[in-house]
């Protein structure tokens, strides 16, 4: 019956989603036209299409960035990450889903409580027992560092998936001589794997974008990550907003790909979690 | 413990002393260099000060001998000595009350219309939710140069067509407001998508009889759609109280928590006590304030779940 709305009334809620969808765009829009632009010709008239698309802002922004180098890294933090958090979360789901309500209230409440601390206040006391320990410009201690932080989330996603499988599969695959491990990996794991790839997805999206972390962890040039290159890229060429926006675009279209092949994982994961990017 | 306080202010004076050279180098050359100099691995130099007794003494000085010391509640008092301290807690006061209201509404209201409008629903919807996954680093930089810069963004364009306007993030009186308006536009679409997912469970029949009673879009949404999610949009009022006190990234990009300290919150002021100042003991103190609001809002939450249990 909700079909049978009044004509007036879909015409009023088309263009409110019309003008709320310019809205979401119109910024992204102004990014992609900026970065075939000449600076002088964005300051000239700065909602201009470009005359002559400058495709020379991708390959100056690529080298002055040093985006061959610094997607390197961000891609592999990404990938220990995702690969980290995918490991310790299952498993942990997977013992959480057993317990007694009591403590699952107590580790809920824990976890819940962790979500609220700020990052600044561990950050300072971190950075100093990694460098003492020789970790500054570790990917693999970056990794260590955001797995931790995506947990709280990334097991309470998993558990839901794991309260899904009736117990009468488990106790089956026992009787079939199974032991718990086996039960875990090769019965679980299959019946949980969207749910991990939700958790891949959403942990992967977050390590690639965060800054504050990386910034601090991975200190020398060659181990930056691209977001902290498209970052000090603002302050070391003046304003060359063409440029900048062009490595904006190179920075920002793995996710985007990623995100039109995977929309319903993207948005499964983030709207069942408490995750702001 | 007076001299440890008259220390921590003379370090105070210090960093309102230094600050408008780190403004200028955030707006002029980007604060890249101003990012690599607060290092801590630059030492203390800002700090030299031995007789500085709170707890983080003894971590700062790396291979030193020192220990930390027990502080009590003195990098408490410290904080609430400090007028920025307060209109830092003041801003995210009203950071908080910005995003429990427009987003939310802008959310609500644009799940409705998704609810409504049958065709092009996963278009609109991916739509949205595009800003939500673009990295706050360039969602930044791209308001920064290409909306707010007088020379090359919309303000820009502005100024070409009769308009005199300055770049909204160098005015003390609306840059915090500046800064929430790229969150904003960042973040509704996430609840967009999590209120459209929400309307989609509730009953057809309690809207096919509203309908039928000749309900018009505003009464569905106030007397049906409103109670029906009114769960969904709790949680998310609690999350964006959580949120909205660890809110970072953006002013610490556009602003740096600037022009003078005007839009500064709590979460950059604690990293400003640690990396510029290379006071810890502060900057906990301020993170732990930060985690106070957090925790109450937890509270609420966890009532919340309780509640939905009985």
């Amino acid at each position: 019956l909700i079909n049978q709305i009044g004509a007036r009334t879909l015409v009023f809620s088309y263009a409110v989603l019309a003008i709320m969808a310019a809205v979401a765009l119109f910024p992204l829009a102004l990014m992609v036209i900026s970065a075939l632009k000449t600076s002088a010709e964005i300051v000239a008239n700065p909602l201009s299409l470009p005359h002559v698309p400058q495709w020379v802002n991708f390959s100056r922004a690529w080298t002055d960035a040093q985006l061959g180098r610094s997607l390197l890294n961000s891609g592999e933090v990404t990938g220990l990450t995702v690969l980290l958090i995918c490991t310790t979360s299952s498993m942990a789901a997977y013992a959480l889903v057993r317990q007694t309500t009591a403590a699952l209230k107590c580790i809920s409440a824990y976890f819940l409580a962790t979500t609220t601390l700020p990052i600044q206040l561990f950050l300072f006391p971190l950075y100093f027992g990694y460098a003492r320990l020789g970790l500054i410009d570790n990917v693999f201690a970056l990794s260590l560092v955001y797995a931790a932080i995506f947990s709280p989330f990334s097991i309470f996603l998993l558990r839901t998936y794991f309260l899904a499988i009736p117990r009468e599969i488990e106790e089956a695959a026992i009787m079939d001589g199974a032991n718990r491990w086996q039960v875990f990996t090769r019965v679980c794991l299959p019946i949980v794997s969207p749910g991990l790839l939700t958790v891949a997805v959403i942990s992967g999206l977050n390590t690639w974008n965060e800054f504050l972390i990386s910034s601090t962890f991975l200190q020398s040039h060659d181990a930056q990550t691209a977001i902290v290159r498209f970052y000090t890229l603002g302050g070391q060429y003046s304003s060359d907003w063409g440029e900048i926006m062009a490595a904006a675009i190179l920075i920002v279209a793995p996710t985007v790909v990623f995100f039109l092949v995977m929309q319903r994982r993207f948005i499964e994961g983030m709207a069942s979690g408490s995750v702001k990017g | 413990m007076a001299k440890c306080r008259k220390s921590l202010r003379a370090d105070l004076d210090g960093r309102k002393g230094r600050r408008p050279v780190a403004l200028a180098d955030q707006t002029l050359r980007g604060s890249a260099d101003a990012f690599s100099r607060s290092r801590p691995s630059d030492q203390c130099r800002h700090h030299s000060d031995s007789s500085f007794s709170h707890p983080s003494d003894g971590v700062l000085q790396l291979g030193g001998a020192s220990v930390p010391t027990f502080a009590g509640l003195d990098n408490f008092r410290a904080i609430f000595a400090d007028p920025v301290f307060f209109s830092a807690l003041l801003n995210n006061i009203k950071w908080t009350l910005i995003f429990l209201t427009i987003p939310i509404a802008m959310g609500f209201f644009a799940g409705t219309m998704l609810l409504v409008a049958r065709r092009g629903r996963t278009f609109f919807q991916a739509v949205y939710f595009l800003p939500v996954i673009i990295a706050t680093v360039v969602v930044a930089r791209v308001w920064q140069g290409m909306i707010y810069n007088p020379e090359s963004g919309l303000v820009g364009w502005l100024n070409l067509h009769g308009f005199s306007l300055a770049d909204p993030l160098t005015n003390v009186s609306i840059a915090l407001y500046a800064v929430a308006s790229v969150d904003l536009w960042h973040w509704w679409g996430f609840l967009a998508v999590v209120f459209f997912a929400a309307l989609r469970q509730v009953d057809t029949a309690q809207i096919d009889a509203a309908m039928m009673d000749g309900a018009n879009l505003f009464q569905l949404m106030r007397h049906i759609l409103l109670p029906a999610i009114r769960p969904t949009i709790t949680l998310m009022m609690i999350m964006t109280v959580i949120w909205s006190f660890l809110a970072f990234d953006f002013v610490y990009v556009l602003t740096q928590g600037g022009p003078a300290y005007a839009s500064e919150v709590l979460s950059t002021l604690s990293y400003r006590y640690a990396f510029f100042n290379y006071t810890i003991g502060p900057a906990a103190a301020i993170a732990l304030v930060i985690s106070f609001f957090g925790l109450i809002a937890t509270v609420f939450y966890v009532r919340l779940q309780q509640g939905e249990g009985d």
